[in-house]
This record gives C-alpha cells, sequence and structure tokens, in this order.
C-alpha cells in the first residue's frame, strides 16, 4: 500500500451524507421518467428536491422535465453514461457522485436527489455508494411473468412499483399473479400497482419517499439514541 | 521483507477499467472520431490511439511522472503550483483542459479513500477538487510507493485502453481484435511511458509539448454536440 499504510481507508468515506438519494430505475418504457415528473409535481411545493438522469442520449428525459416544467431548469442534470446507464448507477458511480456533489453545491439545504437510471434491463441496480433507497419500474404492458422472472431490480429494490395497471385488460395480464409473484419474490418489501395515468399524482410512492425522507433526516438522532443507550447501560 | 514487487498490484489496480474513477464515459475523441468517419474500424481506430498515444499521451505521462518526484518523492506545493501551469499551458483546448480536471475530480475519491496524503509534503486538499488527470496520477503514485516510470506508464496505457473501449462499444468491434491491437501497442507504451519519465527529470518547463490538431478539433466539437452518449 506504500507510506500511507497505516492509514484508516474508511475514514474519509463519508457516503449517504446530505440529501435523500433515492434511484429510480427499470426497463426501457416502463414510466420511470413519467414517475420522476409526477413526484416532481406532487413533492416538489413541499420538497426541496433535485434530478439526475442517465439517459442514452444525454438529455432525452431531462428535456422531457424541462418541457414539462416539473423543476427548474438549475435543479435538473443530465449525465453522459458512455453507452452504458448500469454501469453509470452500479460499477462506476463517479459521473453521478459528481452530478450529487454539483447540485448539492449549487442548491442550499436539498433534501431530494431523485437520480433517474437510462432505461436498461432487469439485471439493473443501483449502487449502494451512490443512492440510500431504490425504486424499481416495471409495467403490466411488459408481460405478467415480469415479477416472477425476478433480477436485482424486482427482487433487491426498497419498493416495487408496477405500474400502467389501467393497461391490464388491453394486454392480456393479470394483476394478481403480478402482485403475487412479486411478493413472493420480495418477502416483505413493498409493492405498489399503480397507473400514473389513473393516478397522474403518484400519491402513494410520494407518500413512501415522504417516508423515507423522515427516517434519513432522523438517522442521525436514532444513532445517537443508541449511543446514549450504551452509554446508560455502561453506567 | 517486503518483495520488490509489491507495488506492481497497486499499478494494475489504477489502469483496471473496473476502478470506478468515471472513465467509462469518456471516449477521448473516439465518439467524435467515430461521428466524423475518420475511425471506422480496428485498424484506424489503431492509428488514432497511436497518434493519441504519441502526442497526448507523451505529455500527459510527462507530467505524471513529473509529478511523481525525480525519485518518487513527489511535490511540495511550489512544484503542484509550477506544473499545474506547465499542464493548463500544454492542453491548447480549453474543453480538454475542463476535461483533464473532470477526471482528476472522479479519481480524486478513490485516491482520498485509499491513501491518507499524496506525499510528506502535500495534503489532498492541496491538490484541490478537481486536479488534472496526469497531476493527480503522479500523486497517487507517490502515495502509493510506485515509481515516475509506473505514473508514465499508467497515463501512456490508459491513453489507449480508455478510448479503445469506447470504440468497441460506439462500432460493435470484435473485443478479440480490439485486446490484440493493444497488446500490440504494448511497444509503443513501453516507449513512450519511458521517454515521459526521462524528460521528466529536467524542470516542469522543459516536459514535452507536442499538440495534436486532429485531437483537439474532435475533442471540440464533440462538446458542441447535442447528443452525446459519452462526456469527451
Amino acid at each position: 500500500m506504500g507510506r500511507n499504510h497505516d492509514h484508516d481507508p474508511h475514514e474519509h468515506v463519508h457516503l449517504h451524507e446530505g440529501p435523500l438519494r433515492v434511484g429510480i430505475g427499470g426497463p426501457v418504457g416502463s414510466g420511470k421518467t413519467a414517475l420522476v415528473a409526477a413526484l416532481c409535481r406532487t413533492l416538489g411545493s413541499s420538497v426541496n428536491l433535485a434530478v439526475v438522469t442517465n439517459d442514452i442520449y444525454t438529455t432525452e428525459d431531462a428535456d422531457f422535465l424541462r418541457r414539462n416544467a416539473v423543476l427548474p431548469d438549475e435543479r435538473i442534470l443530465a449525465m453522459q453514461t458512455g453507452c452504458c446507464p448500469h454501469t453509470a448507477i452500479r460499477e462506476d458511480i463517479t459521473a453521478n457522485l459528481d452530478a450529487v456533489g454539483d447540485l448539492v453545491e449549487r442548491i442550499s439545504d436539498l433534501e431530494l436527489i431523485l437520480i433517474e437510471s437510462g432505461g436498461d434491463n432487469l439485471t439493473a441496480s443501483f449502487s449502494k455508494g451512490l443512492v440510500d433507497s431504490q425504486i424499481f419500474v416495471v409495467d403490466v404492458a411488459g408481460g405478467d411473468k415480469v415479477p416472477r422472472k425476478g433480477g436485482p431490480g424486482v427482487t433487491g429494490a426498497d419498493l416495487l412499483v408496477i405500474n400502467k395497471t389501467d393497461l391490464a385488460p388491453m394486454v392480456g395480464a393479470d394483476l394478481v399473479i403480478m402482485e403475487g409473484d412479486a411478493h413472493r419474490v420480495r418477502g416483505d418489501k413493498p409493492v405498489i400497482m399503480t397507473s400514473l395515468q389513473v393516478d397522474p399524482s403518484a400519491r402513494l410512492i410520494a407518500d413512501w419517499i415522504r417516508r423515507e425522507l423522515f427516517t434519513h433526516a432522523h438517522r442521525g438522532q436514532a444513532v445517537v439514541t443508541h449511543a446514549a443507550h450504551e452509554v446508560a447501560r455502561g453506567a | 521483507m517486503t518483495p520488490a514487487n509489491a507495488t506492481m498490484p497497486v499499478l494494475m489496480a489504477l489502469v483496471d477499467q473496473r476502478l470506478p474513477s468515471g472513465g467509462h464515459v469518456h471516449s477521448g475523441g473516439i465518439e467524435e472520431a467515430v461521428t466524423d468517419g475518420s475511425v471506422f474500424d480496428v485498424r484506424s481506430l489503431s492509428d488514432f490511439l497511436l497518434l493519441r498515444l504519441q502526442s497526448a499521451g507523451l505529455v500527459g505521462a510527462a507530467i505524471a511522472a513529473a509529478a511523481a518526484g525525480p525519485d518518487g518523492s513527489g511535490l511540495d506545493c511550489l512544484g503542484l503550483e509550477s506544473l499545474e501551469a506547465e499542464t493548463d499551458a500544454r492542453l491548447a483546448s480549453p474543453i480538454a483542459r475542463s476535461l483533464s480536471r473532470a477526471q482528476g475530480r472522479g479519481l480524486l475519491r478513490v485516491a482520498r479513500a485509499a491513501w491518507a496524503a499524496p506525499s510528506a509534503s502535500l495534503t489532498w486538499r492541496d491538490v484541490g477538487e478537481r486536479p488534472h488527470l496526469p497531476i493527480l496520477m503522479g500523486c497517487i503514485a507517490t502515495a502509493a510507493g510506485l515509481m515516475p516510470l509506473d505514473a508514465a506508464l499508467a497515463v501512456a496505457y490508459q491513453t489507449v485502453t480508455g478510448p479503445a473501449t469506447a470504440a468497441q462499444r460506439l462500432l460493435s468491434l470484435d473485443p478479440i481484435a480490439v485486446a490484440v491491437m493493444t497488446i500490440t501497442l504494448s511497444d509503443a507504451i513501453a516507449q513512450v511511458a519511458h521517454d515521459a519519465a526521462l524528460a521528466a527529470q529536467g524542470s516542469h518547463r522543459d516536459l514535452p509539448d507536442l499538440a495534436c490538431a486532429r485531437l483537439d478539433l474532435v475533442i471540440e466539437r464533440h462538446a458542441l454536440r447535442p447528443n452525446r452518449l459519452f462526456a469527451s
């Protein structure tokens, strides 16, 4: 390790400080950008938030958000992902960490950063070095076997959203099977069935993020409380 | 007793493309060269990379070797300041200058987590939040107990491998053919690293100062494109 071999490598790593970072991933066309737009509209008035997009081509999703005026321009950053959107959120998160750093520098008291992945496949997931929690979005039109197939996104995400439930009769998808399979592969982790067409405010998902925000904001206090208990026990 | 080559695994980790320092979003001008049609197969890729290696690669490798100091002892604050100025002067394209610092920012995150300080006389704070990539590589070499030649080799090697991978993705090239091309360029990479380390033994002012108009043009043109897959 060279001359600094006695240095504790963990000492300089300060992940998960600052605003809550929520990753939003899922296959192409499942409704990630529409969900991000809905969350910006629903949460934007009460939560100080910003968005990072990781598109195939730089600005498609960011432009969608700007066009729909869900957030002021300075709160949206679009990353280049070098043909590999999943690398940018998992193996090499550098560009996204830079974006998080830039947003924190630019906007004071930022509370929430939504990091949208590029449309990828069922194996994509966010590195814990980048996000505090992640939402995986699949849609009914992708077929009702998607939850059963699993993959890190479906099984491991903190929240699974099954979107476009309104399309079920048209594509012959069985929502009961989808929800049952999702719970089977995910154990106790939550699943939300929704349709952004029917509920453009994405109320259930916004509520889930509010709870995550509460937990994130109070995590330091929980540690203090725990430490206080330890001290009390020792005394 | 420490084996003589104990630092070799560190060097390998530094040039491993899995090192999470942001390299995968940079194509080193390849995306623009593919778009303008000048790089279209393994042969034209090899020509482009050799040009890059022997111009920007040599300059970067010499800066890295200089940052590691003549004997691996590294820079002090004055040396850092002079090398920063010489590096800025050697990057004619403003975009290339900002790209070098953007990549340094990514690598710095790894460096700070892995090593306490770049050298006995410098802290990571001294190098700033956005150090030039080759300067940082030299600082890391010092921190890790590597020699200036190692720092030069790392930069020269990456001058070739990063863009090669980008081309492989953009042109759907045969990955074996690209690997063979990289291996074929080994002698040229080693030669550039050697020349760079030698040049770095003198004053910072005398470091190699080759510029390549073609490379500067592709970097500048690329930055103007609205739709890009890579940051460079």
